[in-house]
């Protein structure tokens, strides 16, 4: 099972963090600090997996992102690795050739990307279409109610003015 | 509500904002490349248009100061991550702070757009900046409800990130929403969401409230009913598999939930959907990879339908892990997966997948020649792949995993191995997998050269690896007492030579192993001693930090084993050299110490001559006193002896002369020299700061004083011969006492082999314990406030050898020196496969104390040497019921998944519905095993009577007879062995392996058989 997901810029700012297992805040940035001493170091021709405190962590870049997953120590790496390219995969597609700052300014959309693709720790939905289907229908659900809310509320604003 | 107050008010504000919307967005389009998500769908991006305007309003409202705090109030996410972007990062922690609070204040706000802003604003702190948003709990509970969608997915993800299934405590409450947006009538996203924060954050108690909730939704109709609500045309719901997920969760928090949500997650394993299917399985796997797979193999047949049907390499991979923990189990299971893992060994294009299969033939069908075969194939395609460097770390991962049984593999692919240890590009990771596969080849036919090997490609290595490489090594060659090693003077030098790696920095080991081979191993000791000797000589060590452990071990070894150097003046020459004030004062101390021991056996040795002389010249063989006294051990015993032998000695003094001419050393003059040489090194030292060295320092000293204070032996060496039973010879005699005495290992058990005298009470409260130690009776007794467990060693010698006629000069010597033998003696105890004997009494025991003063004054145990069949020096070896410490962290996991797979068990089997049946179940089941783990002890404690009684023979036959009073200890503390066995039942079943391991290892016969299962489960369906 994968225990987190973290994503890592190359000068070690963190850009997004999903703990599938219960951890505390501290626990939380002690992981995400020795990640990153450990990951940001190794050079590039170097075999994605690094084993940590009986973990194994999983990561793969991707232009200056540093997608990382800890996973048990009898899982398959491969797997995870094809895992984080989906992950990629369907973010460059919901974004249109994602970037960092993607991430940065909608944070919460990859949030919600990543609860459609992993759920519990393990993989949901191995289809990129249909999670761009899933999202696209969430957005539009919200989209619709606040359109809802946005006119009755010009309304309101129109009719008392 | 207030933002109807005073609409004008509002109105007015509605310019300002949108001219910074204006500004904002323009700001936006520089940002992100791309301008054709600027339009953003649900206005999360620029916060929604409409509510700013309002929340300004009610805050103006609400709050004294209007300008300023508006306009802070009207800080949405992106104006903060732009303000935390804009700042150097040396300014951060303020931002930081001021946003908090800034959160802090707009999240009790009554306006639902304002707490969600800033419930979204915290979200994004703490999971990016790591603050702690624990505090804000209650406000995304407040949330929760909301009929705004974009409200609720806030409070969901802010809620699945910050909520902690142990901490939060207002995790009960969310209990009545989660239900409500878990029922079918809500909207699919809705419950999506339910799903996951369940998934993520639910404790046993909200799992086991909700779990007839998941129900529903697991089921087929259901979740078509949703399907037809939704129109979609795919016939799928999205939240079957999620229920999937969310019901694996709760089962594995709650087994009470078995019988509720087990049936309808097997169901979603036949479903026609591939995507519930594979979640079905990754929950299956989750679960089997958990806990006890026994109670999973009824389904087996499933499981092989869709191995054989499924073309969906995730959810093979997930089936092949299940497989890989069920086909232990049921032997007729191995054979019919066989087949169909070669074939997707063969046929399948996917790397993930072909490892797996290699990863579960390798784990799971070590006995399938073919399929092993084809496997190791594939593995060494993997190590060829010289361009992908994942491939070759799991070549080598897979390998490790065979290792041990079929090491035919590792040699096949030997040179690859090697070839990824030495690679120019070097990745730590392939290096050290190489290292350990290496390190897993050794043998005892092959120990010489892949060590030789390792230690020479650790010189040119860089200095992190260099020591991995130096911890292999020393970790491989000193398993379990040196088993691997049959030429020790091989192994002393090759640990001289891993001192001259530059990065060397594995001085305590070293140290430890040089030291506990000097104990163990007697023929050794003479080998020992050289390296020693080089490593003390050299000057350019002392400089060294890392080293000076090593040095102490061998200024120790040469100290103690001084009978084997060949110069002795050298030697205390490099003990005295002036650089030695580089060393740490304990160091220091050890070197001090060494020369004393040197100076009493140099004048020991003057002393024996003319003895020695007599017998060689008598032809009288019998005894072995040289010039190098061959067993001091028997000193102790001989004592008495040796003073009438040198009584009988005294009328051929006439012969003297002629021994000493033949004898470079241990001539007056030489004796003289040394004693100058000392004297005028240790002289200033006896003002040291350091205590240690100081007190050491006077010991020798004083030793010399005495020996001053004697003026015959200078002068006329007839009559110092004659007065040598008078003070000299006491003295002399006083000092070899002293330490003549050999030094042996101390099982790791001495401690609980001490039996409890009758009549102490170790259980109960020491309040008065300080009352007893001040009484000062019981104080000399302790004589040093050590750690018992390397002291005890010291005082049971103290008290074992009552021949001696200055027992009690020699207590007290020996108290004063207790910390010097502290820390040669600590090591020796210490290694690395065991734990310390004390260590599981220490924590919380506090009778301890008790219990350790009176096994101090308890007489017992005398190290018993165990000699192993191999033709090979002898290595001592206690003979241990070394108690293996598990993480009990395991054994609480397994009484708690009992629990579970006892309920699945029932499920299973069909007698569902009574959540009580399952844990009486669990519990039969549980006793069952403890009844085995019983029966394998009890096996285990007959052989440890075979391995005592064994240890007992060979120690007679192979060595003299001059341990009587050893003989009687050693029977004793055998049967405290017993005992004490006896009492471990409880322990772990590990150790119970541990013993079949040591018999199969002693015997060399019986096939392994260490499947830790309890009975295996017979299955109906297959």
């Amino acid at each position: 099972m994968i225990h987190f997901v973290i994503l890592i810029s190359r000068q070690g700012k963190v850009r997004l963090t999903k703990w599938y297992s219960p951890y505390s805040q501290k626990e939380r940035t002690k992981v995400i600090r020795e990640l990153s001493g450990l990951i940001l170091t190794r050079a590039p021709k170097l075999c994605n997996f690094v084993e940590w405190k009986g973990y194994k962590v999983v990561y793969r870049r991707y232009a200056s992102l540093y997608f990382c997953m800890g996973i048990d120590a009898d899982d398959n790496e491969l797997e995870i690795l094809e895992i984080i390219h989906h992950f990629v995969e369907i973010l460059d597609r919901y974004f249109g050739s994602v970037c960092e700052l993607d991430l940065i300014f909608n944070f919460h959309k990859a949030y919600y990307i990543l609860d459609e693709i992993l759920i519990a720790g393990e993989l949901q939905e191995s289809s990129k279409k249909t999670v761009a289907r899933l999202i696209a229908a969430q957005d539009s659900l919200v989209e619709t109610a606040q359109e809802q809310a946005n006119s009755i509320s010009n309304m309101i604003a129109q009719a008392t003015k | 509500m207030d933002r109807n107050l005073d609409p004008s008010i509002v109105a007015e504000r509605m310019q300002e904002p949108n001219i910074f919307r204006k500004d904002e967005l323009e700001v936006v389009g520089q940002r992100t490349p791309k301008n054709k998500h600027l339009p953003d769908a649900f206005g999360l991006r620029a916060p929604p248009p409409a509510p700013r305007p309002w929340r300004g309003g009610s805050s103006s409202s609400s709050s004294t100061a209007p300008s300023l705090v508006d306009s802070l109030f009207q800080r949405s996410l992106d104006d903060l991550i732009k303000s935390l972007r804009s700042q150097p990062a040396s300014a951060e922690p303020v931002l930081l702070s001021r946003a908090l609070a800034e959160i802090r204040r707009e999240i009790r706000s009554p306006d639902p757009d304002t707490k969600a802003v800033a419930l979204q604003k915290l979200t994004y702190l703490s999971s990016i900046h790591g603050l702690d948003a624990s505090w804000a709990a209650f406000h995304a509970l407040e949330l929760l409800p909301s009929p705004s969608p974009l409200h609720k997915r806030l409070a969901y993800l802010a809620a699945s990130l910050s909520f902690h299934p142990s901490t939060t405590d207002v995790l009960p409450l969310s209990t009545h929403q989660l239900r409500k947006d878990l029922s079918p009538s809500s909207p699919p996203p809705f419950s999506s969401l339910a799903l996951h924060l369940l998934s993520l954050s639910a404790s046993p108690d909200l799992a086991r409230h909700l779990a007839s909730d998941l129900i529903p939704l697991l089921s087929p109709r259901a979740s078509s009913t949703i399907t037809n609500t939704k129109n979609n045309n795919n016939n799928s719901s999205p939240l079957r598999p999620k229920a999937a997920a969310a019901a694996l969760r709760a089962l594995s928090l709650c087994p009470d939930a078995v019988p509720l949500l087990f049936k309808p997650l097997v169901d979603c394993l036949s479903s026609p959907v591939p995507r519930i299917v594979s979640t079905a399985v990754g929950a299956f796997a989750e679960l089997v990879s958990t806990t006890d797979p026994a109670p999973y193999l009824p389904l087996a047949p499933e499981f092989y339908r869709l191995l054989t049907d499924s073309r969906n390499n995730w959810v093979l991979i997930k089936l092949l892990k299940i497989f890989a923990r069920l086909a232990p189990l049921e032997p007729r299971l191995a054979a019919r997966l066989v087949d169909p893992l070669c074939d997707l060994l063969r046929r399948s294009s996917a790397q993930s997948l072909v490892f797996e299969c290699v990863r579960t033939i390798f784990s799971g069908f070590p006995d399938h020649d073919h399929a092993l075969r084809l496997a190791v194939d594939k593995v060494k395609e993997f190590l060829a792949n010289d361009d992908d460097p994942n491939l070759r770390y799991l070549g080598l991962r897979a390998l490790t995993m065979i290792g041990p049984r079929n090491s035919w593999a590792v040699e096949e692919s030997r040179d690859s191995v090697i070839r990824s240890l030495a690679d120019p590009d070097p990745d730590p990771n392939i290096r050290r997998e190489a290292l350990r596969l290496i390190m897993g080849m050794v043998f005892d036919t092959n120990v010489v050269e892949i060590s030789v090997m390792l230690v020479n490609y650790a010189m040119k290595s860089d200095p992190v690896f260099a020591n991995e490489i130096l911890d292999a090594v020393l970790t491989t060659c000193g398993r379990n007492v040196y088993e691997l090693i049959v030429d020790f003077d091989w192994y002393v030098s090759l640990l001289g030579e891993m001192v001259r790696n530059p990065h060397c920095a594995k001085g305590e080991e070293i140290e430890r192993q040089l030291v506990d081979i000097g104990l163990r191993v007697r023929d050794a000791r003479p080998e020992l001693v050289r390296v020693a000797r080089d490593l003390l000589i050299d000057p350019a060590l002392l400089g060294n930090p890392l080293l000076c452990r090593i040095l102490s071990a061998a200024a120790w070894v040469s100290g103690e084993y001084v009978e084997f150097s060949r110069n002795r003046l050298e030697l205390v020459e490099a003990l005295l050299q002036p650089r030695t004030s580089l060393l740490p004062p304990l160091v220091r101390a050890v070197y001090i110490q060494a020369v004393f021991k040197v100076l009493a056996f140099c004048f020991n040795s003057y002393i024996d001559q003319p003895e020695a002389s007599q017998v060689s010249s008598l032809g009288n063989s019998t005894t072995g006193l040289g010039l190098t006294i061959e067993c001091n051990a028997a000193a102790a015993n001989c004592l008495s002896d040796d003073i009438t032998g040198m009584e009988s000695a005294d009328g051929i003094a006439s012969l003297l002369s002629s021994i000493e001419k033949k004898d470079p050393f241990f001539t007056c003059e030489y004796l003289s020299h040394i004693l100058y040489l000392i004297e005028t090194a240790v002289g200033p030292l006896s003002e040291n700061a350091d205590v240690e060295v100081q007190e050491r320092a006077r010991n020798v000293l004083g030793l010399i004083h005495m020996l001053k204070e004697i003026p015959v032996w200078k002068t006329e060496e007839e009559g110092f011969k004659k007065d040598k039973d008078n003070r000299i010879g006491k003295i002399m005699n006083l000092m070899r006492a002293l330490f003549s005495e050999e030094l042996g290992p101390v099982s790791v058990n001495a401690q609980k082999r001490v039996p409890v005298p009758e009549g102490l009470v170790l259980k109960e409260n020491l309040a008065d314990l300080a009352m007893i130690l001040t009484e000062g009776d019981i104080a000399p007794s302790m004589s040093i406030s050590f750690s018992l467990r390397s002291h005890q060693h010291m005082e049971i010698k103290d008290e074992a050898m009552p021949s001696v006629q200055s027992t009690s000069l020699l207590a007290e010597h020996r108290k004063r020196h207790g910390l010097y033998y502290l820390s040669a003696e600590k090591d020796d105890t210490e290694s690395n496969d065991f734990p310390h004997a004390l260590d599981p009494l220490l924590p919380g025991s506090h009778s301890d104390a008790t219990e350790d003063l009176v096994k101090l004054t308890e007489q017992s145990l005398i190290p018993r040497k165990v000699k192993p069949t191999k033709p090979r020096p002898i290595v001592l070896k206690l003979d241990e019921g070394d108690g293996v410490s598990t993480s009990t962290s395991t054994t609480v996991k397994e009484s708690k998944d009992d629990l579970l797979s006892g309920a699945i068990h029932d499920v299973l089997l069909g007698n569902e519905g009574k959540p009580s049946s399952s844990q009486k179940r669990s519990s039969n089941k549980s006793s069952g095993r403890r009844v085995k783990e019983v029966s394998d002890n009890s096996e285990s404690v007959s052989q440890s009577k075979e391995n005592l009684d064994l240890g007992d023979r060979e120690n007679r036959s192979s060595r003299r007879s001059k341990h009587r009073s050893h003989d009687k200890e050693r029977h004793r503390s055998s049967q405290n062995n017993e005992e004490k066995e006896e009492k471990s039942h409880r322990n772990s079943t590990r150790s119970s392996h541990h013993h079949e391991r040591q018999k199969h290892r002693q015997r060399g016969e019986a096939p392994l058989n260490v499947v830790p299962q309890a009975p295996v489960i017979q299955d109906l369906l297959l």
